[in-house]
């Protein structure tokens, strides 16, 4: 019950108003589904059974009285470790934070919280939400529900593979340079970024303040419209949140499903394509586009040259805000302390503690962003990544003149083999070419699943881009393309995963 | 992965220069570890220097996807942390402070 296309966030909130199942029994299933399956998929960090079993019992108390706290409520979610819960391990995938139990919550897991839903447990990552592939987690890598030899994708590919494999039917991710979209589009998974300031960064351990932004990871574009509701919004405790109210996703979901798109202008960005790109990623690309034009959208190629500078821009930007944001691992006030032999000062133990506590990727980027900010190569390297920042942004103002969403292949490849491209950095970034852009402007984006790569059967996405605070027309856009998918395929892409056994 | 020789522009990084930046950023690393980082960061290095250059003096820089100024919260009192909270995940803790090692080096 917990397997099987039927079973989504949308189908479960219906069958709990109904009355025809409880939360007790929908979480208990799906930590029965975490106990067989996790420790082939490793998805999770830690599982909180006894707590989730408690909310959903709470949850159930509530329904039973009339008095449900939100449509999701009583619907269980896995949360991304990079997120303080109060109560529960928070490790960010490092050693550094071994341990850790934040006493307070994340403005995100509090709205979690306040609308009912169970924590099921905190979902493996890279390294403070350094990599594509989550091989750098300092707790070993999470595996592919597609094909267990291979990448979930990253940073949040422990979110992404807890629901590829209905451990979780939602979960909560981050994404800084592709963290969300990319492991959805390797995992056959939906997951949206939304417009930078418009889900609260409090109590999310920053990688690259600028940058960051939480939002949801699911397996249909409704469930992700459901999900941002509840975790959306203004809040007084993030200053960079963003004043306004949220736009109304469920309702550009419903309208999108319809399948119609007549009258949307959709641009496909030259420079996200066509060399570095898959074959079978193009195809399935190509496609989906072809799809959206015969459902009435009309299609334009739209040019954005600063583009090729994106992937440096951000290996400046992100170093230089992380070695920053990473100063606070001092072995003072809480996490790893190691004491180096004889009578160290505070400093000597903060060194051993930086060396033994981060893990190599960690090590690359702080080095990487104390250079880019060091005197005499300010100017040529951040100071320019800056200037280069508002060129991107310019591009995309153009573009969205032309067009009222952009579309590209979210990730270049399909997910590739653990380890293949562990020590090799240049091409582990290069799995981020295309979402990079959206982070470094603010606007949102979505990616939805295109198909299966030919070549190698494993699943491929499609991202939908959209200018800032107009997060609703990714909604419209990816569920009309959902739609016109599933009528496709007559099922669901994750019906056809068989890398676990006995699932789904 | 092999050694990179440095290039001309200057966009690379030699392994004294990877210790120094290390050693400003607080981390100890070892030899193996100098050895294995430092042609990595090399490699980086020379394919983000291609940004050199890109945007005229004229392009004014972004540091915010979102520019926001003055954001304020109304000055009342909230409640925070209680001692016992925020001494929870400390290393070390006496008499409700955080403990540390000694803050001056041996020569100071």
């Amino acid at each position: 019950m917990t397997g099987g296309s039927q079973t989504t966030a949308a189908w479960l909130a219906d069958e709990l108003e109904a009355g025809r199942t409880t939360s007790v029994e929908v979480t208990q299933r799906h930590l029965d589904r975490i106990a067989d399956v996790d420790g082939q998929v490793h998805a999770f960090l830690h599982v909180d059974a006894e707590g989730a079993l408690e909310q959903a019992a709470a949850s159930d108390a509530r329904r039973a009285d009339g008095a449900p706290r939100s449509a999701l409520d009583g619907v269980p979610i896995a949360v991304k470790d990079v997120l303080a819960t109060r109560g529960l391990p928070t490790t960010c995938g490092s050693k550094i934070l071994e341990g850790w139990i934040p006493p307070y919550d994340a403005t995100v897991v509090r709205r979690l919280r306040e609308a009912g839903l169970p924590i099921l447990g905190k979902t493996n990552m890279d390294e403070f939400a350094m990599g594509s592939s989550t091989e750098h987690s300092a707790y070993g890598p999470t595996r592919n529900p597609w094909d267990l030899d291979r990448i979930p994708g990253g940073s949040g590919g422990g979110s992404a593979a807890a629901v590829a494999a209905y451990e979780a039917p939602l979960a909560i991710g981050t994404d800084t340079g592709g963290s969300i979209r990319q492991p959805g589009a390797v995992t056959g998974t939906v997951g949206v970024k939304p417009t930078y300031g418009g889900v609260s960064r409090y109590g999310l351990v920053a990688l690259a303040n600028s940058l960051d932004q939480a939002g949801p990871v699911t397996r249909t574009v409704l469930d992700a419209a459901l999900l941002h509701e509840v975790v959306g919004g203004h809040d007084p405790l993030d200053s960079t949140s963003i004043d306004q109210p949220v736009p109304a996703l469920v309702d550009a979901v419903r309208q999108g499903a319809t399948g119609d798109l007549s009258g949307v202008r959709i641009g496909v960005v030259t420079e996200l394509g066509g060399e570095g790109y898959q074959a079978g990623v193009l195809t399935r690309f190509q496609e989906s586009v072809d799809l959206m034009v015969k459902a009435g959208a009309e299609v334009v190629e739209v040019s954005c040259p600063s583009f090729v500078h994106a992937l440096a821009t951000y290996y400046l930007i992100l170093p230089a805000e992380a070695s920053s944001n990473l100063a606070k691992f001092d072995a003072m006030r809480y996490g790893l302390r190691v004491v180096p032999e004889g009578s160290p000062s505070a400093e000597d133990v903060m060194r051993a503690t930086r060396d033994a506590g981060f893990g190599d990727e960690v090590k690359r980027r702080i080095i990487l962003g104390t250079y880019a900010l060091s005197s005499g190569y300010y100017d040529a390297y951040y100071g320019q990544a800056q200037k280069v920042r508002t060129l991107i942004t310019r591009d995309f103002e153009a573009a969205f003149g032309q067009a009222d969403v952009l579309v590209s292949p979210t990730a270049p490849t399909t997910a590739f083999k653990l380890g293949e491209k562990l020590d090799d950095p240049l091409a582990m970034y290069l799995n981020d070419l295309a979402t990079i852009p959206a982070n470094l402007s603010g606007v949102p984006g979505i990616s939805v699943p295109s198909g299966l790569a030919d070549e190698d059967g494993l699943p491929t996405g499609i991202q939908i881009l959209a200018p800032t605070m107009a997060d609703d027309r990714v909604y419209r856009v990816g569920a009309a393309l959902e739609a016109l998918l599933l009528d496709k395929w007559g099922a669901p892409l994750l019906d056809r995963a068989t890398g676990l056994e006995g699932a789904p | 992965m092999p050694d990179t020789p440095p290039t001309a522009g200057g966009a690379s990084i030699s392994r004294e220069q990877v210790a120094h930046l290390a050693d400003l950023a607080r981390i100890d690393l070892s030899d193996a570890e100098l050895d294995h980082l430092a042609p990595q960061l090399s490699v980086i290095l020379e394919s983000i220097a291609s940004i050199q250059g890109v945007a005229g003096d004229d392009i004014p820089p972004t540091s915010h996807p979102v520019p926001l100024t003055n954001v304020f919260r109304d000055d009342v009192v909230v409640p925070g942390l209680t001692p016992e909270e925020a001494l929870s995940g400390a290393p070390e803790a006496e008499q409700q402070r955080f403990s540390v090692p000694r803050i001056l080096g041996e020569e100071q």
